[in-house]
């Protein structure tokens, strides 16, 4: 139940106010006539999977129904940080390493 | 003869309360401050189950939740039964009734027993998958008998009658546990002033004090407790929870509790109370002081009952006063469980020996068990236990740890109860739930949580800290390293005063060898699921290694008590058939829950009518006492049709589609979504979510739109009225508003936040009441003097604003069902007075209410989509035939438009939507039936397309239905086939989808 600081709002408030919506920052193209089937697709379909810092969009649907936008760490689910739409993370994969491994790495952890 | 080894004193239990109770059917005694198990266990009963796959009898082993045996049924009514109720976790009470949840004809005398005898060994791990396999379709057969026999508890009959809550918490600090770890843990931060939640999972606070020997400042341990539980009682700031297990532990410091109100007062909680609770916590900083399970050893027949972990012999005589036999003999590797046998002798009971797997032990506990006279064997262990029914004896013989083998013939000792110590396994489930391992520590033979980037502290037995002073230091430095965090300030106080000892190193043996090796008598690892030693070498000579394929394989941790008792031995022994290490054999997930959740504390109160939110419009009442049946769409209740005495659904649908294209009938529409849009760009707004055209739209014009996805498929549609040039009034389905506003929002939002335009949901506001027929506007007429009906004065697809029956109202002239329509808008508040009066004013045109299912076909007969009926998001306007409706000359590049010319989009042989009519009329296609050409192809089949919408009852006399066929449009006249399940076909002629007045002449009347 992640617990999540809206920017609009001021406040942190529970996961269950809020609608995941996916990947961040992907600007609509402006000229989709220029796009090729293949790039349209491109943008509405392909979406990063990172094992570590992923920027997404969050809708806080029960509250102040604004979108923002959220830095979380998939592996760990920590939230660095909440930033309103229009600005930019202060935290990104390549400035931060990415989340330390497990302690114990036994036979089941192959991968 | 009744509690036979209860002994004459002690034990916190109150002997003036006696309760009698039954189980299997007989009844027994105990005592108020019982456990369920501890009651058995004075009464004499040992056997209380058979084991899921051999069918052995079994017994009471533990004293806590790490119980693997007493699993019982608990219930003296139908509605009241719980199956798989831990009995050492259940409080006795006056009339309980308890049952084995397996066994036939009973536990004592099981058939299957005798199978587990014979077949044993030739049901190894994996046995259900090997032997079960073939032929494939008798597996379902097979599954109803394996499944009866090796079963645990039943579910109730009846519906259960107990209330239960959900209840949120915010605190400072949560600790989890109330031994001495979290008892001072709780003193150092409650004393500061934070908000503290204190839970633990027993009946009463005080975890390991409540049976020790210890002393705290010279005095009983259990002193110690009420005097911290009657200062934290007294500080405002604390919440105290017992009877409350923490069972998950969720991303960012987010806990659930479940807490157990009145379990310990009856089977039903009394008249007012609730039976549980869930708490759903959020901690600003977790104290984890869940402390440690001991561990049995692993070996021969110790499943037989009488065989006990060490600590739980301590419990029992300590706690309740209960000796579970008169002869002891205790096997262990460590001196923590030398305390079993010292409580056991100071019991007056006799202590046959001490096997001690230590090569030279000289602990404090070990030499006052010497100077007390007690048998100690040293380099030894109970390598079998004697008996089938109950302990007769233990085989105890020297072993060579490191070699892992007997070497000696040992001798059998004549005792009747067995206890053994393996060591201590931290119960480090809650600090793994969110994914991080534990990890091993040599110097404690043990896991302890490993580093989590969760705000919490470990104390005490938990990460290995197990001296009891140190214990109790360790809580308090944690609590108020906690508290200090959440921003308090937290000061060390005076620590109760505990006896220094000795203690040894435990040595590692998990598995005790046995002279036979796996040829010798089973040796259980884990005990509810018959998971014996040889099992595990076996699955890892089989190539099962990864400690995840092991447990998967053998059923190791499977079981209600999550291997509680046996993963620690289970890995230990796989370890060292493969030839690992144990940290690099590592352990499986941990998930929530730590121990069983009750499906009623799950539901809350979300059950029965509060299960799901349910919408009503303002006119449910009147539909209500007009005998409407009711259909959901969404959360709303809607009137589905309006039966009339003695009438099915088809006979009220053919009566009201008659009635609405002869006459006048009344639908309320209250439920589709309404958006309020305002702003300098909210025509502009318009043009690029809609597929077609909204620049010149004049203001009390309305106009139907399409809305598509990137896609270019059709995810809503709607009829959006301008209402001034800055302000416009959008409808969507009813399903769809609520995804509808989000999608707006998100464009402005995130894509073009510079426009100016501004949305509201105004669904609830406005009800809609839709008068569609012939008669519709002489109805209209009688209930308006300021708004002019005539057909030139208010044309089709406009709308006006005036007084309905006295009541401010939009009227807007739009059609679903092709009729002469118009559909009044008032505040919703007036919407019933306004209902009323045209329900008297309509009489004299039979005004006929009707519902979603007239509304659906009457609308079909037009040829109308349904979206999410017809379309499924793989459908765009070309191929619902509506390139009407698609302004591709467009300026702005509207959402929808570029997916609509992608390549797939614009070849031939499309799914496009047609209209079907069953060659016999009577015949009535299934919606979501297959299409095929050719009905006498071989299978499969080449499906070229579905069945949508069909109706049998409407106003056409004729079956009819839409749907979507591979080039339909070009196929008009075609036939096309529906195979059914039963073998029959029905054949289809391909038409136009509009079957009712093609020209759209009656609504333009």
């Amino acid at each position: 139940m992640l617990h999540i600081f809206c920017p609009h709002c001021g406040e942190l408030r529970s996961e269950e106010e809020f609608h995941a919506s996916g990947q961040a920052h992907i600007a609509r193209p402006l000229d989709p006539a220029a796009c090729s089937d293949e790039e349209w697709g491109t943008y509405m379909f392909f979406r990063d999977n990172p094992r570590g810092i992923h920027h997404e969009l969050w809708d806080h649907v029960a509250g102040c129904r604004q979108y923002f936008n959220v830095t979380r760490d998939t592996v760990t689910y920590e939230i660095l940080e909440t930033y309103k739409i229009g600005e930019k993370p202060q935290v990104t994969a390549n400035g931060k390493q990415n989340s330390a491994p497990s302690t114990v790495k036994g036979q089941g952890e192959k991968v | 003869m009744s509690q036979t080894y209860r002994l004459a004193s002690g034990g916190r239990i109150d002997r003036s309360k006696v309760l009698n109770f039954t189980f299997n059917g007989k009844t027994y005694q105990g005592y108020a401050g019982d456990s369920l198990a501890a009651a058995l266990l004075a009464n004499g009963v040992d056997i209380v189950g058979r084991s899921f796959k051999y069918s052995r009898p079994r017994g009471i082993i533990a004293a806590g939740t790490e119980e693997p045996n007493a699993i019982l049924q608990i219930g003296s009514s139908e509605a009241t039964q719980i199956p798989n109720v831990r009995a050492t976790q259940q409080a006795l009470y006056a009339g309980l009734v308890a049952t084995s949840t397996n066994g036939w004809p009973n536990v004592n005398n099981d058939v299957m027993g005798i199978l587990g005898k014979v077949g044993g060994s030739m049901m190894p791990p994996g046995f259900y998958y090997k032997t079960f396999m073939y032929p494939k379709s008798f597996w379902m057969t097979y599954e109803k008998y394996i499944r009866k026999a090796a079963g645990l508890g039943r579910a109730p009959l009846q519906n259960d009658p107990d209330s239960y809550d959900y209840m949120n918490q915010h605190c400072d600090v949560l600790i989890v546990g109330a031994g001495p770890a979290g008892l001072a843990a709780a003193l150092a931060a409650a004393r500061s002033g934070a908000r503290v939640i204190l839970a633990d999972e027993q009946e009463e606070f005080g975890g390991s004090l409540l049976d020790t020997r210890e002393t705290l400042d010279g005095k009983p341990a259990a002193d110690w407790v009420n005097a911290v539980v009657k200062e934290l009682e007294s500080l405002p700031e604390v919440t105290l929870l017992p009877r409350a297990t923490v069972n998950g532990y969720h991303d960012h410091n987010f806990l659930t509790i479940h807490e157990r109100l009145t379990d310990h007062l009856g089977d039903r909680a009394p008249i007012g109370q609730v039976r549980h609770r869930v708490h759903r916590v959020r901690a600003g900083r977790v104290v984890l002081a869940a402390g440690a399970h001991e561990r049995p050893l692993v070996y021969g027949n110790n499943d037989v009952p009488g065989n006990m972990l060490a600590g739980a012999v301590s419990t029992y005589v300590r706690r309740y006063g209960v000796a579970p036999g008169r002869k002891l003999v205790l096997s262990t590797n460590n001196d923590h469980a030398y305390r079993a046998a010292l409580d056991w002798h100071d019991a007056g009971l006799q202590v046959v020996a001490i096997a001690d797997a230590r090569h030279n032990p000289r602990g404090s506990l070990v030499e006052e068990a010497r100077a007390k006279g007690i048998r100690i064997l040293t380099s030894s262990a109970v390598v079998e236990a004697k008996g089938s029914k109950h302990v007769t004896g233990a085989r105890v013989a020297a072993i060579d740890v490191q070699a892992h083998k007997v070497t000696s013939p040992g001798e059998t000792l004549e005792c009747d109860l067995i206890a053994s110590s393996g060591g201590y396994s931290p119960i480090v489930h809650l600090a793994s739930h969110l994914g991080g391992r534990p990890v091993w520590r040599d110097d404690i033979l043990g896991f302890v949580p490993g580093d989590a980037p969760q705000k919490r502290v470990c104390v005490g037995g938990i990460h290995g800290v197990y001296a009891l002073g140190d214990v109790i230091a360790d809580g308090f430095e944690g609590g108020v390293r906690a508290a200090t965090e959440a921003g308090f300030k937290a000061t060390t106080g005076t620590l109760p005063k505990t006896v220094a000892r000795k203690e040894e190193a435990t040595v590692a043996l998990f598995q005790v060898p046995h002279d036979k090796g796996s040829k010798g008598p089973k040796q259980f690892v884990d005990q509810q699921n018959d998971v014996t030693a040889a099992g595990i070498e076996l699955a890892t000579r089989e190539g099962f290694e990864s400690v995840e394929h092991v447990k998967r394989y053998t059923a190791l941790g499977f079981g209600t008590d999550q291997g509680k008792l046996g993963n620690i031995n289970g890995l230990a022994i796989a370890a060292r058939s493969i030839g690992i290490t144990i940290p690099e054999m590592g352990t499986t997930m941990f998930r929530p829950n730590y121990t069983p959740v009750t499906f009623g504390a799950v539901a809350g109160r979300h059950c029965g009518h509060l299960f799901e939110p349910v919408r009503f419009t303002a006119l449910h009442g009147w539909h209500v006492k007009n005998g409407a049946e009711f259909e959901d769409v969404g959360q709303w209740k809607r009137p589905w049709y309006f039966p009339k005495a003695g009438e099915d659904i088809h006979a009220a649908v053919a009566r009201e589609c008659k009635a609405v294209r002869d006459s006048v009938g009344l639908l309320d529409a209250s439920t589709l979504g309404k958006i309020d849009i305002q702003g300098p760009d909210a025509r502009e707004f318009l043009n690029r979510i809609y597929s077609n055209a909204w620049t010149k739209l004049d203001v009390g014009k309305a106009r139907y739109g399409l809305m598509c996805k990137e896609d270019g498929m059709v995810f809503d549609d709607g009829v959006t009225a301008c209402v001034g040039d800055n302000h416009f009034y959008m409808t969507t389905t009813t399903g769809g508003a609520a995804r509808v506003l989000q999608w707006l929002e998100l464009y402005h939002q995130t894509e073009w936040p510079e426009m100016k335009v501004y949305f509201t949901s105004v669904t609830d506001h406005w009800a809609t009441m839709t008068l569609s027929g012939p008669n519709s506007r002489k109805l209209l007429s009688a209930l308006t003097d300021d708004i002019d009906l005539d057909k030139d004065a208010f044309p089709f697809m406009t709308w006006k604003e005036g007084t309905v029956a006295g009541v401010p109202a939009r009227v807007f002239r739009i059609s679903f069902t092709g009729e002469l329509s118009y559909e009044v808008n008032v505040q919703a508040n007036y919407a019933m007075g306004v209902l009323e009066k045209i329900i008297e004013a309509g009489k004299q045109y039979n005004l006929t209410p009707y519902g979603t299912e007239t509304m659906h076909v009457l609308r079909a007969e037009k040829g109308f989509i349904i979206v999410g009926q017809d379309t499924d998001g793989s459908m765009n306007p070309d191929d619902l035939n509506m390139s009407w409706c698609v302004g591709r000359n467009k300026p702005f590049s509207w959402i929808g438009l570029r997916g609509m010319n992608r390549e797939d989009c614009l070849r031939d042989n499309r799914k496009q939507l047609v209209g079907l009519k069953p060659v016999d009329p009577t015949q009535w296609l299934p919606e979501g039936a297959q299409l095929v050409f050719d009905p006498k192809q071989p299978i499969p089949m080449d499906m070229v397309g579905h069945v949508t919408s069909s109706y049998a009852a409407n106003s056409l006399g004729y079956s009819f239905a839409m749907g979507v066929v591979k080039g339909g449009l070009k196929r008009m006249g075609e036939r096309v086939y529906s195979p059914q399940a039963d073998g029959s076909v029905i054949e289809a002629e391909i038409v136009s989808s509009v079957f009712f007045d093609p020209k759209g002449e009656r609504q333009n009347v």
